[in-house]
């Protein structure tokens, strides 16, 4: 068994399971307020401590998990629903005015990192955790669009594609029944590394205030809170970063496993 | 040649007007009304009528665009709502800042990403190529702000080598402004280094496996003369079109890291005239930072194009 597939999945699982269990509990809660209690170490009553209010750490890093997936996977699912339609349409038309005007407006995309739209859209609307979704689903869209456009271009050349031109299938069927179906494992693979960006552009958003606010915790918001006390409880900072580094971690070597085992050239070497 | 070189100008054109007509009706739908906002609610409206022609607010859509468009293209962005002063004044002040950063986390990344890549694709497969791979993997999930935060913990906190914060400015001589721009540097050229130390490796693994490089091992080089002489320069192009990819992402990054840094760079400046409701500044940077990523794309595309003939007949 590929080994970065099995750690992927297991440290996936782990942060997928501390948000859905945070659904339903928590050690304590994660917006109670105990100031005698502020800034203690991990302890048997708090595993991973308490933050400047007394909060318990191990209940926001649980809720935390929540915001971070849930902003990371609606991204990927916005950039996924209009991206992939795209792709398909530049492949079948390939080489027309349509394919250039798509293509064009990809990379007009690509000059606005995640950030700038996200600055953009603040600016505009003030900062909520809806313009990081906003911010990084469109910054998704064209790495669909070109992923799907790539892949499907390679297989309007084969020949079962002719077979179903000549069996009188439109453009559209044959993108969708087949086209679609052929990507599908390119797009789980580029999907599961969009979803770690999209952790990472979170984390990195709500570090600055354009991302989710208080009172929903996250964990960039954690880090920029435990900023001003660094020197004093350095656990503060450590936790959420660790969180967020084994997420992104878990969700890369899933990608690469993942890529591997699909991929069947890869698969033989 | 010289017609690609048309076509790529005419296509960077394009580009740069789509994007500052996106950056400007983005900003047009604002709430608010800027002159309105400056003066306060209970200005009389006479007064707010004489501020919009005095900001040039009072004229058609269309019209206030190619003003903007224009100005900007003999350095003229407007005036900042709140400060009063030329928007452009602002943005070298924070330029002088954000630009050595960037470089400097540029120079850092490369230095620490082509030994890696070197080594590990030398020692492909072996112990050396393991360990330079597990690291990079952390490089790519470290969040630069969080990494940032630990070297401040570290140097800055624990032991006095740097300050935690804050930028004694250029004035104060060239080596203390690069030694509170060390830190800063260092956490923003992580996640880069890892990157391109990744692509140097697959870069150079690939030109290993080339016919031409199995002759000069051939002719009597040993593996690490074929390395150094043929293997590193050819595998350059996609590592220089990587480092040219990177200096985008080494200016929005820059943003996020002069906040834990406390620099003064276009970062906070951007984040306080959106706190303020500035719009004209939010909108000369983000234009400023669009454009440089446009630029750089298309410097990239050239130097491809001059490194490799056959690109240029593709488009």
């Amino acid at each position: 068994m590929r080994r970065n597939l099995v750690i992927g999945a297991a440290l996936s699982f782990v942060v997928l399971m501390a948000a859905v269990v945070s659904l339903a509990w928590t050690p304590y809660d994660h917006s109670v307020l105990n100031i005698p209690n502020r800034m203690q170490l991990p302890s048997f009553e708090h595993w991973l401590g308490t933050d400047h209010f007394g909060r318990d750490i191990a209940s926001m890093i649980m809720v935390g998990a929540r915001t971070s997936i849930s902003v990371a996977l609606i991204a990927v699912g916005i950039g996924l629903i209009v991206g992939v339609p795209l792709g398909l349409i530049a492949a079948a038309y390939d080489g027309s005015m349509l394919d250039e005007l798509i293509m064009r407006a990809n990379d007009l995309i690509f000059a606005f990192p995640s950030l700038i739209i996200a600055i953009l859209i603040t600016a505009v609307l003030g900062p909520s955790a809806v313009n990081a979704i906003i911010a990084i689903g469109i910054f998704n869209i064209p790495v669909f669009a070109r992923v799907t456009r790539g892949g499907a271009l390679a297989l309007w050349e084969q020949d079962f594609i002719l077979a179903a031109r000549v069996a009188g299938k439109s453009t559209l069927q044959i993108s969708c029944e087949h086209i679609l179906p052929n990507v599908a494992n390119l797009l789980l693979v580029q999907g599961t590394i969009q979803f770690s960006l999209g952790i990472l552009a979170e984390a990195g958003l709500s570090y600055v205030g354009l991302g989710a606010q208080p009172p929903t915790p996250s964990w960039g918001r954690m880090l920029a809170d435990a900023q001003t006390m660094v020197g004093l409880a350095p656990h503060l900072a450590l936790i959420p970063g660790i969180a967020i580094i084994l997420s992104v971690l878990g969700l890369n070597q899933f990608g690469d496993g993942l890529r591997d085992v699909l991929d069947p050239k890869l698969r033989k070497s | 040649m010289l017609l690609y070189l048309i076509k790529r100008l005419v296509s960077l054109g394009c580009s740069l007007v789509a994007a500052s007509l996106v950056i400007f009706l983005v900003i047009e739908v604002a709430p608010g009304d800027p002159a309105q906002f400056m003066l306060g609610v209970n200005a009389e409206p006479e007064t707010v009528a004489a501020l919009k022609s005095e900001l040039g607010l009072d004229v058609p859509k269309w019209t206030r665009y190619f003003n903007w468009i224009s100005g900007m293209l003999v350095g003229d962005f407007g005036t900042s709502y709140t400060y009063r002063t030329p928007v452009i004044e602002m943005i070298l002040d924070r330029l002088a800042v954000s630009l050595p950063l960037a470089g400097y986390a540029l120079l850092l990344s490369t230095l620490i990403a082509f030994p890696a890549g070197v080594i590990a694709a030398s020692r492909h497969g072996r112990l050396g190529d393991a360990a330079v791979m597990v690291a990079t993997q952390f490089g790519i999930a470290i969040p630069n702000f969080w990494f940032a935060m630990i070297l401040v913990l570290i140097f800055a906190v624990n032991l006095p080598f740097f300050s935690a914060g804050g930028f004694v400015g250029w004035d104060k001589g060239f080596w203390a402004g690069v030694h509170s721009l060390t830190l800063p540097a260092i956490a923003l050229a992580l996640p880069q280094a890892a990157i391109l130390a990744r692509v140097m490796r697959s870069s150079l693994l690939e030109i290993l496996n080339q016919d031409f490089m199995r002759t000069a091992r051939a002719k009597g080089l040993s593996q690490r003369q074929t390395l150094w002489r043929h293997g590193l320069r050819n595998a350059l192009i996609p590592v220089l079109t990587i480092i040219g990819l990177q200096f985008s992402f080494l200016i929005a990054g820059g943003i996020i890291i002069e906040q834990v840094f406390f620099l003064p760079g276009l970062g906070r400046l951007v984040f306080q005239a959106i706190s303020s409701r500035d719009l004209i500044v939010v909108e000369a940077v983000v234009m400023l930072l669009v454009f440089v990523v446009i630029v750089v794309n298309f410097l990239v595309d050239l130097a491809y194009a001059i490194a490799d003939p056959r690109l240029r007949h593709r488009t």
